[in-house]
């Protein structure tokens, strides 16, 4: 008995180190991504197929709800046989795009930065796609679709992250994102945060307005001094946090029941919560962070035709509209709102409003503000505050 | 009776059978036990190396990488940095003491509760009501886990059904937090505990706590030296499930956990948000040691032997 141990120990660590070495050679001849695609001056017939990576809501066939699809019009329109996947975080949206498995991406501005630096996505021709020029002016070519004045995907739709509260415990109606910050006390226990590193670009947000001295520009280029400031501010919040949410469901759930009472949210939520619920949400007077998510294609798109068919298809005003309309955000052009009664509720293109918004864009060492004196902190560095001030 | 004139062709009694490869290998193997043995454990065996050895195996190397922060690419440099910030991060030591606590607290409560069920069921009921019992302990887990998770949240919840139930008697619902996993997590386990103290009892002779009677031992007595040290190893084992799973658990402090995090939360930020695998690998050998040691000290006492 004890002999037969003794082997199967043996085959057992035989078998074991054998994997082991196959695994680190073949991790060894990976790696790399310094492909710096070129974009296409010209179409070709599309290919029959497309593979693509995409939020939950965008890119929807009837498979879900059956009167919900715009991908079969899409299919029949270009002869491309739809494959989706879905993501459930940038970070997820990174991780599969790095398999070079899809073709096209809905990245949001907390990925975009990071897939044109690991050479993930190619540049795009925007003269290739027809309904580029419908798209809103403030959404084109800025710093979380763009990279050196060469464009890397064409808008999406956008949204704020707003400050959302309950009517009957909050009052006097808040205009400040105060309630949440500096005033939070008077709602221990209560209050609710987006539960990912990009938050800390709220409480930046708020002390750029609130603490001139720090001299914070822009909520995404933060040094290591700007940053400590700001995780401090959120540290104290925490006391008075009763939950992180980052699944919407949970946080309609909260508001509903009174679990939560004040916090960030989306406009999305807001228009799902249950009827009679006691709830508003605002645009505070400092502004807001929020989203402008951007198709982009693979470097390694194995069917580039078909990709900029689809880029070309969800930019087109009734794709584009049922598709944003279903996800709850302001959609990319003005031409989309005709196919869409619930525009104004999301100030489609009402500058003024999206002026105010700080889109999410990946916090990178090269100060996203300008500024060349100092280093900034990168994505991994908020990362790792943000677990630190969550503890 | 007639007899028959013709006789029957001449037959061996045996024919010699036919040697093909399938008759040539079963009597090579019928001469080579140790062969035959082979065979049938080989699949299994690599089955085991490849999913449980290798892949921690894998974890383990993992852990001494880097990542390149920004294009999250892996580099294969040796580097100590995941595991001394593993081990001398003031965040680490406390959601690992926070974990190890709410792991603990669960393994208690689910044994006092789960001691005298199981005694009702080996002992006290009638063989009809045994079976009701353990099908009433099983059913539960025919259910989602996390249908179970967000069952609690709306129970544990400000205008849920706890709070209406205290509230008359001047008490409240703890809320979302440390308390509602821990309350969670003893629901979610009570059956893997349940379960294998029933075992336990059920192989305790009646006639021993008989003799203990008669002998005039009174029923603390009896619990205590016989039948304790009978299913001690029973204990041990619903102590092991129940420690282990909450030790690894992310999804139930997610749904009731309010803002805490633990160690299992740690591990899926750092391979979903951070996308830095080295470091996640780095804080999963923290459960990982902790289980070791528990199992190390739990054959120290013998109680493994048994099982």
């Amino acid at each position: 008995m004890k002999r037969t141990t003794a082997r199967t120990r043996a085959v057992i660590s035989g078998v074991a180190l054998v994997s082991a070495t196959l695994l680190l050679t073949a991790c060894g001849t990976s790696g790399g991504g310094d492909t710096k695609a070129e974009a296409p001056t010209k179409l070709g017939d599309t290919e029959g197929a497309i593979s693509i990576l995409a939020w939950p809501g965008y890119v929807e066939d009837g498979s879900n709800d059956p009167t919900v699809d715009w991908v079969t019009p899409f299919v029949e329109e270009t002869g491309c046989k739809v494959t989706t996947k879905t993501f459930g975080t940038s970070d997820e949206a990174f991780s599969l795009m790095k398999t070079g498995d899809y073709d096209v991406v809905s990245a949001s501005g907390d990925a975009s930065l990071r897939l044109v630096a690991a050479g993930e996505v190619a540049p795009v021709n925007t003269d290739l796609i027809e309904n580029y020029d419908g798209i809103y002016d403030f959404l084109k070519m800025r710093e979380w679709n763009s990279v050196d004045g060469v464009s890397y995907g064409i808008p999406h739709g956008y949204g704020a992250n707003l400050l959302m509260y309950n009517t009957e415990e909050v009052t006097p109606a808040p205009t400040s994102w105060d309630v949440v910050f500096d005033k939070s006390g008077d709602y221990a226990g209560k209050v609710t945060a987006y539960d990912s590193p990009i938050y800390i670009a709220d409480a930046a947000l708020y002390l750029m307005k609130h603490q001139p001295d720090l001299g914070i520009e822009n909520p995404y280029a933060l040094d290591a001094d700007q940053l400590a400031a700001s995780v401090d501010l959120l540290k104290e919040q925490r006391a008075n946090i009763g939950e992180y949410w980052s699944d919407y469901l949970k946080e309609i759930q909260a508001f509903e029941t009174g679990d939560s009472v004040v916090g960030t949210s989306w406009q999305v939520i807001k228009n799902s919560l249950a009827e009679g619920t006691p709830a508003e949400a605002i645009l505070p007077e400092e502004g807001a962070t929020g989203w402008s998510d951007t198709w982009m294609i693979s470097s390694k798109a194995k069917n580039p035709n078909c990709a900029y068919a689809w880029l070309d298809y969800i930019a087109s005003p009734e794709a584009n509209a049922t598709a944003t309309g279903y996800f709850g955000e302001a959609p990319s052009s003005q031409a989309a709102c005709e196919f869409r009664t619930d525009c104004e509720s999301y100030h489609a293109g009402d500058e003024e409003y999206a002026s105010q918004i700080w889109y999410w864009t990946t916090p990178i060492a090269d100060c996203v503000d300008g500024r060349t004196d100092v280093t900034c902190t990168d994505y991994s560095e908020w990362t790792s505050a943000w677990q630190e001030i969550k503890g | 009776m007639t007899t028959t004139s013709t006789t029957p062709p001449v037959r061996a009694a045996v024919a010699p059978p036919r040697a093909t490869p399938a008759r040539k290998g079963s009597a090579i193997l019928s001469r080579h036990p140790r062969l035959r043995l082979g065979l049938l454990l080989s699949a299994p065996l690599v089955w085991l190396g490849l999913v449980y050895i290798v892949a921690l195996v894998a974890l383990l190397i993992t852990a001494f990488w880097s990542v390149d922060s920004f294009t999250g690419e892996i580099s294969q440099t040796w580097t100590l940095d995941n595991i001394i910030e593993v081990v001398t991060g003031s965040l680490y030591q406390t959601v690992t003491l926070r974990t190890v606590g709410v792991a603990l607290a669960v393994t208690v409560i689910d044994i006092v509760i789960a001691l005298p069920v199981a005694f009702f069921m080996a002992k006290v009921a009638s063989p009809r009501m045994q079976r009701i019992l353990v099908i009433a302990v099983l059913t539960p887990l025919w259910a989602s886990y996390l249908v179970k998770a967000y069952a609690w949240r709306s129970v544990l919840s400000q205008d849920g059904i706890l709070n209406w139930l205290v509230t008359p008697l001047g008490g409240s619902t703890p809320g979302y937090g440390l308390p509602a996993v821990i309350i969670t997590l003893s629901y979610l386990w009570l059956p893997y505990v349940i379960l294998p103290i029933y075992a336990g009892l059920d192989r305790v002779p009646d006639s021993l706590l008989e003799a203990s009677g008669d002998l005039g031992g009174k029923t603390w007595s009896t619990l205590r030296l016989i039948v304790l040290p009978i299913i001690w190893p029973a204990i041990i084992a619903g102590s092991i499930f129940a420690f282990s799973l909450s030790l690894g658990d992310y999804i139930t402090v997610n749904i009731v956990g309010g803002a805490n995090q633990m160690l299992g939360n740690l591990v899926y930020t750092n391979v979903g948000a951070a996308n830095n695998l080295p470091l996640a690998a780095a804080i999963a050998l923290i459960p990982i040691v902790i289980i070791f040691g528990y199992l190390a000290l739990v054959r120290r006492t013998g109680a493994l032997d048994n099982l």
